[in-house]
């Protein structure tokens, strides 16, 4: 026993935890209150989705780049379908291009808000929370009325999209964006005007803007390190390159940029407000014309299939850089796929955000990267001393029987 | 770090001047967007691996870039790895990628790490040693990343040769019918349907 009273003790906190809203496995070496070290995880729920699609088409496969994430729909559909795009040549027609920013940027929107939720729980701040998920369900509510669904929107496809926005849909949109520009002065008070926010976050987290760049961040966890980055700026796709978007960087705001878990809530924060003048704009600004360069699929799979050649497809996803490379060598199914996403980048930056700081802080620090894992491939069950694996198999079978029960 | 944005011809001469022969070849793409159809450049460079950690380096001289993924492609009778990495952001419109591609021959599947000039990069490179059975040579942490720790020794699952994934660890979910010591259910269950008999991927929109 005495050995383990020692300090260094360890910490483990995952890979499931209440106060992990996702998935990883940490292990903290802990010197009293105060993290020495740390060191995590990731592949708890790796689905060997880049498998699964090097034996598909590319029009199946944007049905599945739609689930690889949750919240970022679009965008990994987006970049895959901008790869497929430049192999194939397809030119993609303007309206479309206006429309998948349309959807890019609510999707920007709804995943800041629910972040914003998540680091006010995380906080303790549960009404806080509440507030933001309720008001978030504006954004949703539309997403649902432009494509149908409130996740998984198959609306993005290779060549353009699949529904137009009609003029009666303006109305619902503006009507959502004036909401939210009306909240956002509402919602910056509260959160960085908030005594209790700013004691738990000012200078809490800290990645210095050299981590930052030695780290690969992206998105607006680097932004909030003072990084000048955002494709939307830098490399400009779909309409962004008509819209002249510029990166937001904390000091915009407070004037002084310090790399915080405060700069990444003002750096969220006021891109949700700079969605809506972008999706404004884009709504204004939208040329008539096709949505789709080729909408029968039978023939668009036979583009597909004669094509030759690499590239690379990126998107400002809301949590950064979304990026997928494609190699087709004239066969149905893509000859290689990587798919980065974006958190891919960020977790890195966990390390030196973590180190030195206190134990009640990891949560929102985690947080405050705005992680996303994705779903699981296989559960773990530990019983008493024994272990076994349940497989995706046995947890369909137990959930049919579990239904047949419900049934009787 | 210079703050001077090259367009991507003038990269692409410094890599020939300094490199030489190790620089096989050059390609630049474009892709134009939107109504103003503002260009994007693609730089692609295939380089010998000797050079790999000198290009690197050459790039940080030019802009400290961002380092995205790397990679990989099961080319047959080599593994190819090509290093993504972005330059000049920042800069409204000027971002371009270049990506680095290296062969290494399948009897010899090493590669020196890029992590002492980029620390992030060791990530991807866990992940290359994992799905592609490459070895990357001095890797601070060459631990798993993804896969399971009960993940079989030498099954790479992005190759394509006898080292992939086996056909027995591949579960079909589909094929797993509802358990057979239940009441019947309300309505007849449907067939299941058959299995190409080749192992392509089933076809969509053909006919």
């Amino acid at each position: 026993m005495s050995e383990g009273k020692k300090s260094p003790y360890i910490v483990p906190i995952g890979p499931t935890h209440p106060a992990l809203k996702e998935p990883v496995m940490f292990t903290f070496e802990m010197d009293g209150e105060m993290i020495r070290d740390v060191d995590f995880a990731p592949g708890q729920t790796h689905r060997g989705i880049e498998w699964m699609g090097m034996r598909r088409n590319p029009v199946q496969i944007v049905h599945l780049t739609d689930r690889i994430c949750g919240i970022c729909g679009v965008s990994h559909t987006l970049a895959f379908s901008r790869a497929v795009e430049q192999i194939t040549e397809i030119e993609v027609p303007e309206r479309a291009d206006y429309i998948r920013t349309i959807i890019a940027e609510f999707e920007r929107i709804q995943s800041h808000l629910l972040w914003a939720g998540v680091a006010a729980h995380e906080l303790g701040f549960d009404s806080l929370l509440h507030l933001t998920w309720r008001v978030r369900e504006q954004s949703m509510d539309v997403i649902e009325n432009l494509t149908g669904n409130r996740v998984n929107y198959g609306l993005v496809q290779v060549g353009g999209v699949r529904r137009d926005i009609v003029p009666e849909q303006h109305r619902i949109i503006e009507d959502c964006l004036s909401a939210y520009e009306g909240l956002l002065g509402k919602l910056l008070d509260l959160f960085l005007h908030d005594k209790t926010i700013a004691m738990r976050c000012r200078d809490v987290g800290l990645l210095s803007k050299e981590d930052a760049l030695k780290l690969c961040t992206v998105g607006p966890t680097a932004r909030a390190s003072g990084v000048n980055v955002d494709l939307r700026q830098d490399y400009p796709y779909c309409a962004y390159g008509d819209l002249d978007v510029r990166a937001i960087l904390p000091d915009q705001y407070a004037g002084e940029t310090r790399g915080d878990v405060y700069d990444r809530i003002v750096v969220r924060l006021l891109e949700v407000g700079q969605s809506c003048g972008i999706i404004r704009q884009c709504l204004s600004e939208m040329p008539a014309g096709e949505i789709t360069a080729e909408p029968k699929l039978a023939k668009l799979l036979a583009i597909c299939k004669k094509a030759r050649g690499e590239a690379i497809g990126r998107v400002e996803a809301p949590r950064g850089e979304c990026f997928h490379y494609v190699l087709m060598e004239g066969k149905e199914a893509p000859a290689s796929w990587k798919v980065k996403a974006s958190s891919y980048s960020n977790l890195m930056s966990w390390i030196p955000m973590l180190r030195g700081e206190q134990i009640a802080d990891i949560p929102i620090i985690v947080a405050s990267i705005d992680p996303c894992l994705s779903c699981t491939d296989r559960v773990a069950v530990v019983r008493a001393a024994s272990r076994s694996i349940y497989s995706k198999d046995d947890l369909h079978r137990l959930s049919v029987e579990k239904t047949r029960r419900l049934q009787q | 770090m210079t703050e001077k944005v090259l367009t991507p011809e003038q990269v692409a001469q410094v890599f020939r001047e300094k490199f030489g022969g190790a620089v096989t070849d050059i390609r630049i793409t474009e892709r134009r967007e939107g109504a103003k159809k503002n260009p994007n450049f693609n730089i692609w460079i295939d380089i010998d691996r000797s050079i790999l950690n000198p290009a690197v380096a050459t790039l940080i001289e030019i802009h400290f870039p961002h380092f995205a993924v790397i990679s990989g492609v099961d080319a047959g009778d080599a593994v190819r790895l090509i290093y993504h990495f972005t330059v000049f952001y920042g800069n409204p419109g000027s971002e371009c990628t270049v990506s680095f591609s290296v062969n290494l021959p399948k009897d010899d599947l090493a590669v020196p790490t890029i992590s002492s000039l980029i620390p992030g990069a060791v990530f991807s490179e866990r992940e290359k040693q994992e799905f592609l059975g490459v070895r990357v040579t001095d890797i601070p942490d060459g631990r798993r990343l993804f896969l399971p720790e009960d993940f079989p020794e030498g099954v790479y699952p992005w190759r394509k040769d006898e080292t992939g994934i086996p056909e027995g660890m591949i579960k079909d979910l589909w094929r797993s019918r509802r358990p057979t010591d239940r009441p019947a259910p309300p309505a007849g269950e449907k067939e299941l349907c058959e299995l190409p008999a080749e192992d392509a991927p089933p076809k969509e929109g053909s006919s």
